[in-house]
């Protein structure tokens, strides 16, 4: 079997995951900071080293600025709801993800402005569309750092300083991104990310965060969800220290301890020699289908301008058939279709029907990507 | 027996902290149910001895953690 399908979920996870999730159910499952009983202590003290890890990883200013969540659509909930209100005027891009593409639309509807700025055909965005959008009432903008449909890199930097001399704020969905593109919220300019646990981190679904940086006022946003934080009990409204506002429940204990390993992993391996497999992959695979005949791959052609997500179409061939036959016949496993990005398969021009993604992860051989290729000839002949 | 300080907290998150930088700073201490007579929060605290209590506020201080009370215990 050849698991080309690393951009909905990471797979294989390393080994150290599983056991670190094990290991915390069976000697530490305790309510993290509920109890302070020694398996309360011991789980509170495996969630506290995630998130000092994890601010680390990104070069966030504080530990207690990493608020943990269910996924990356959770934390650009979080930052969205939080922070616009009605009359606010947001800017974001013709390649997102429904993850902020839906609670915009939504947020439109109550009244906030939304402009969306468009991607060329390979997804890419010119930075100085992003400033002709930008009004005086802007507040937010929102942009993918990679996206899901064909891997673009979206100019982070470049737009963070076109935000911040309008007096905005910047939010990346890093879900794409996070774990295997280098990302320093401090150096890159980045306000709010949000991120995934179970992508390029390697950890388990149902983890996943937001990084707050010093520009944001927390003090002006609104909790998504009130609840209990095991803190300021005494008092029946939501306490305003960080984390606690905007982690009310008992947080995913077990999640979290895979999530700590799943970094621990990547920064042992690091972002960068990731990343440069990454490449390699890549190459190779826009390279090998670019070769079969009625093959159409999207995309920047410059394999250092993307992730490793390759998108492609068949002549001829649903793009449903074509996963179908690849996992049926030849154990390949990927994803075709729409992948919740409805924006960004009309702004490449493949709206209604989508594409076929293929997405290798850290442990993909070359005799991996060979072989998914050979495959998809295959298809394409028959 | 020993005098004991307790220092309360407003988060979880700023009780591990306190322990990871007084630890390393080799101040002694354990993380303990906030005792009731300081407040009626239900979180964690942490004890050490009051007689390290100067040091002890040095180490927080510098390392920028943030706390909700230092009481003797």
């Amino acid at each position: 079997m050849i698991y080309l399908d690393n951009a909905s979920t990471a797979w294989p996870k390393p080994p150290e995951v599983a056991r670190a999730m094990a290991d915390f159910l069976e000697r530490s499952g305790g309510n993290p900071g509920r109890s302070a009983h020694r398996l309360s202590i011991a789980a509170a003290q495996i969630v506290y080293d995630a998130r000092e890890r994890i601010a680390e990883f990104f070069n966030a200013p504080d530990p207690v600025k990493i608020i943990f969540t269910h996924n990356a659509t959770h934390a650009i909930n979080i930052a969205l709801r939080g922070l616009l209100r009605p009359g606010d005027h947001v800017v974001t891009t013709s390649i997102e993800h429904n993850a902020v593409m839906r609670p915009l639309r939504a947020l439109e509807r109550e009244g906030v402005r939304l402009t969306v700025v468009p991607c060329a055909s390979d997804a890419s965005l010119n930075p100085s569309d992003v400033q002709r959008a930008i009004e005086p009432g802007t507040r937010l903008v929102v942009i993918n750092h990679a996206s899901n449909v064909t891997g673009t890199l979206l100019p982070v930097e470049a737009v963070a300083a076109i935000a911040h001399a309008a007096g905005s704020l910047l939010l990346v969905d890093a879900a794409q991104s996070a774990g295997v593109v280098p990302i320093d919220v401090r150096a890159m300019g980045i306000d709010l990310l949000a991120f995934t646990g179970h992508k390029g981190l390697l950890g388990p679904t149902g983890t996943g965060g937001l990084v707050i940086g010093d520009m944001v006022d927390v003090a002006t946003m609104e909790p998504l969800t009130c609840g209990g934080t095991g803190s300021d009990s005494e008092l029946e409204e939501q306490p305003e220290h960080l984390p606690d506002k905007f982690e009310s429940g008992t947080p995913n204990g077990v999640g979290l301890a895979g999530l700590g390993a799943g970094v621990r992993f990547v920064v042992e391996r690091s972002v960068e020699a990731i990343r440069a497999r990454g490449i390699e992959l890549t190459r190779m695979l826009v390279e090998g289908l670019q070769s079969i005949p009625g093959a159409t791959v999207f995309g920047p052609a410059d394999p250092s301008r993307r992730t490793a997500v390759v998108s492609f179409t068949l002549a001829g061939c649903h793009v449903s058939e074509i996963a179908l036959r690849l996992d049926e016949e030849y154990g390949v496993l990927c994803r075709p279709g729409l992948h919740c990005a409805p924006a960004a398969h009309h702004t490449i021009g493949t709206s209604p029907e989508g594409t076929v993604r293929f997405a290798p992860g850290f442990s993909a051989t070359t005799h991996d990507i060979h072989t998914a290729l050979e495959a998809t000839k295959k298809v394409a002949r028959e | 027996m020993k005098p004991y300080g307790v220092i309360l907290f407003h988060t979880t998150s700023a009780a591990m902290r306190a322990k990871k930088v007084l630890t390393g700073a080799g101040l002694s201490g354990k993380l303990i149910p906030t005792p009731r007579q300081f407040s009626s929060d239900c979180g964690i605290a942490w004890r050490f001895n009051w007689n390290e209590a100067d040091q002890v506020r040095t180490v927080l201080d510098e390392a920028r953690v943030e706390i909700a009370a230092l009481h003797p215990l």
